[in-house]
């Protein structure tokens, strides 16, 4: 890409549009195989066009299938269904509260535990790690990215939360319980399941995702930059805290944007810890329900219109969430990268 | 950049005849006050130090533990019959064939509807439309398309062929994953299709090769192993999505030929058999977390060979 930088420019034109409009394609005089070229070119042209609309067509289309799905039940919960705790199916009563809460502070909960740590991670990888290791754990780093959601559900049930409600929550609620205001937060049985859960398993799989990225952001920094902070004799934290960070900064709160979309969106590892319970308690060893949980746990099984229609609307409050949230990261990473005078 | 700057704060309570620029250093032990500061910084650089290695390590701890538990809990249940045997009803022996079957089906449909429009529409954005209005929007549009939740996806499918169609089959749960490979493949021969020099395009046009041949013969030729590294990035990444195909695919018991028909894979199978209360369909859920997960690690892996690059593509 970046040999390409100072070519580009002038290219453009000559690559993009002309070909298809020299008017050449009016000269009788043409021989037989260029004219041909000619129609191939119009042919291959429009099937790339078409195909690049095509992804543009599949996202208007998911936003407009959903406002359709959901219609019914926008018509009849109206800006009271987002306020709405009531989930019940029998008197066709529905409210999004309860997932919308969830899904909130899951992310949330993850977000807390998760920045920290790829932050750490990213500098780790860029700064400190000697030369022969910064491939293997960015490699590892990125095969735990990749790993499917359902194995990080699998595991944070069968696993994680057994350990987690015999040792770790009796501790943490005899530490933190009697604590004042956030003492409610981590009273009760300790289930092993619940939101808690949830959010650390979310944590434990965007923080590769999140320090892939912010690594990705670290590097590109020039190293002439780093060097004279070296040269005037900072430590490596104050070429990271002055230099490293005002360069990068935008880039990596769009890198931490991107990893919270996936929080947010996150299904299955969610599915399996959160408990699935329609409530809202205090304590974030409760269980409780997603938007992507009660999707997952009752789409199938939802007879009646409104019934379907209250879980596509909460799919498109899922969708607009994260639409804008992505929105937000993506003109971050593209203010960075024209800062760095390449494309994103 | 900064309004606090280490230098001046170091610098400006020297005695000014020590601030020749190596105040810093030779600062050590001169200068009770400049002592102070210089053994803080070193203390705070290594403070953070150590927590970065710590998270590090945190970070890792989680990798080495998931996939002891997964060689070790699911290797044993790795037998041969689980490949050819088809699932069972609680209580009777029984392997994962037909929802390997379903699964890998299901990924090749799904590539091959998704990857040849994505990889036309990189080409799009990389030869064609460059840095025009209309490619920004949908460079845009496929980032979205390319981090948005898979389940909305999934109840988008739903509502567009299942609903149509009136009931679940194969076909929705390709055309659902074949939405998440599309943006990857995009994204992939976009940047892929960026790397090939401009003047390899140049020469070519200077010859008289029409446009079409310039693309198709010379600049996919240069970018081969890359467009091809994000057709495999896709497959790693649907083989494993759970989530679309819960209410497009749903599942099956059985053996199916037919792509009209609801069929079994191996993550709805995952999740139904890891939920049960039933014994050996929980060992079976073990077997198959471990056959997804060594396939997608054998794809990343075979990626990075294939490509060797640490660049990031999501």
């Amino acid at each position: 890409m970046k040999t390409d930088m100072n070519t580009e420019n002038t290219l453009d034109g000559s690559i993009g549009g002309s070909l298809f409009n020299t008017g050449i394609k009016s000269d009788n005089f043409m021989p037989a195989s260029i004219k041909r070229g000619i129609v191939l070119d119009r042919i291959f042209y429009h099937f790339t066009r078409f195909s690049a609309w095509a992804v543009l067509a599949v996202i208007i289309a998911i936003i407009v299938s959903l406002f359709i799905g959901a219609a019914p039940s926008i018509r009849k919960f109206g800006f009271g269904f987002l306020s709405s705790s009531s989930w019940n199916p029998v008197t066709e009563n529905f409210g999004a509260f309860v997932p919308i809460y969830g899904t909130l502070v899951t992310s949330l909960i993850a977000m807390v535990i998760g920045v920290p740590v790829s932050f750490g991670i990213a500098l780790f990888i860029t700064e400190l790690c000697p030369q022969f290791l910064k491939r293997p754990i960015g490699i590892a780093v990125e095969l735990l990215a990749a790993i499917p959601s359902i194995i990080y559900g699998m595991w944070g049930l069968f696993v994680f939360a057994p350990l987690f409600g015999d040792y770790v929550q009796p501790f943490i609620s005899s530490y933190m319980g009697p604590v004042p205001l956030i003492g409610k937060l981590f009273s009760g049985p300790p289930l092993g399941i619940g939101v808690l859960t949830a959010g650390i398993i979310l944590a434990i799989m965007i923080i590769p995702f999140m320090s892939a990225v912010i690594r990705d952001m670290f590097e590109v920094v020039p190293p002439v930059l780093k060097e004279s902070a070296y040269g005037m004799g900072a430590t490596t934290w104050e070429v990271i805290r002055h230099v490293v960070i005002p360069y990068t900064k935008t880039g990596v709160v769009g890198g931490i944007m991107l990893g919270l979309g996936r929080a947010l969106g996150e299904t299955m590892a969610v599915t399996f810890v959160i408990g699935n319970a329609n409530r809202i308690h205090a304590s974030l060893f409760m269980p409780g329900s997603s938007i992507s949980s009660s999707l997952a746990n009752q789409f199938t099984e939802a007879v009646g219109k409104m019934y379907t229609s209250s879980l596509i609307e909460l799919g498109l409050i899922l969708f607009l969430i994260t639409f804008i949230i992505l929105a937000m990261a993506k003109i971050l990473l593209l203010r960075t990268a024209e800062k760095q005078g390449r494309r994103k | 950049m900064t309004t606090k700057n280490w230098c001046q704060l170091c610098c400006k309570r020297a005695a000014p005849e020590l601030n020749n620029g190596f105040g810093i250093n030779n600062g050590y032990g001169i200068n009770n006050s400049q002592g102070r500061i210089y053994r803080r910084r070193k203390f705070v650089n290594s403070l953070v130090m150590t927590a970065s290695v710590l998270t590090t390590l945190f970070g890792l701890f989680w990798l080495v533990w998931l996939l002891w538990t997964l060689l070790s809990q699911g290797l044993q249940y790795l037998k041969p019959s689980v490949f050819y045997l088809a699932t069972p009803p609680p209580g009777s022996s029984g392997g994962l064939g037909n929802a390997i079957l379903g699964s890998v089906v299901m990924t090749f449909v799904g590539v091959l509807i998704g990857a040849p429009a994505g990889i036309l529409a990189g080409t799009y954005l990389s030869e064609f439309a460059r840095e025009s209005k209309i490619a920004m929007v949908i460079r845009f549009a496929n980032d979205i398309l390319l981090s948005a939740p898979s389940i909305v996806l999934g109840v988008f499918i739903y509502e567009v062929v299942v609903v149509s169609m009136g009931h679940f089959s194969a076909w929705a749960g390709s055309l659902a994953l074949a939405l998440i490979a599309l943006p990857i493949v995009v994204r992939t021969t976009e940047d892929m299709l960026h790397l090939v020099s401009n003047s390899v395009r140049e020469a070519a046009a200077a010859l008289g090769t029409p446009q079409w041949k310039i693309t198709v013969s010379i600049v996919f030729r240069a970018a081969r192993s890359g467009i091809l590294t994000g057709v495999l990035l896709a497959v790693a990444r649907i083989s494993g999505e759970t989530a679309p195909l819960l209410f497009t695919a749903l599942n099956n018991q059985f053996w199916t030929h037919s792509l009209n028909a609801p069929i079994a894979n191996l993550p709805v199978v995952i999740f139904q058999f890891a939920m049960s209360p039933y014994d050996d369909w929980q060992h079976l859920a073990w077997a198959g977390a471990v056959l997804i997960t060594l396939t997608i690690l054998i794809i990343n892996v075979l990626v990075r060979v294939f490509l060797k690059t640490s660049k990031t593509v999501f």
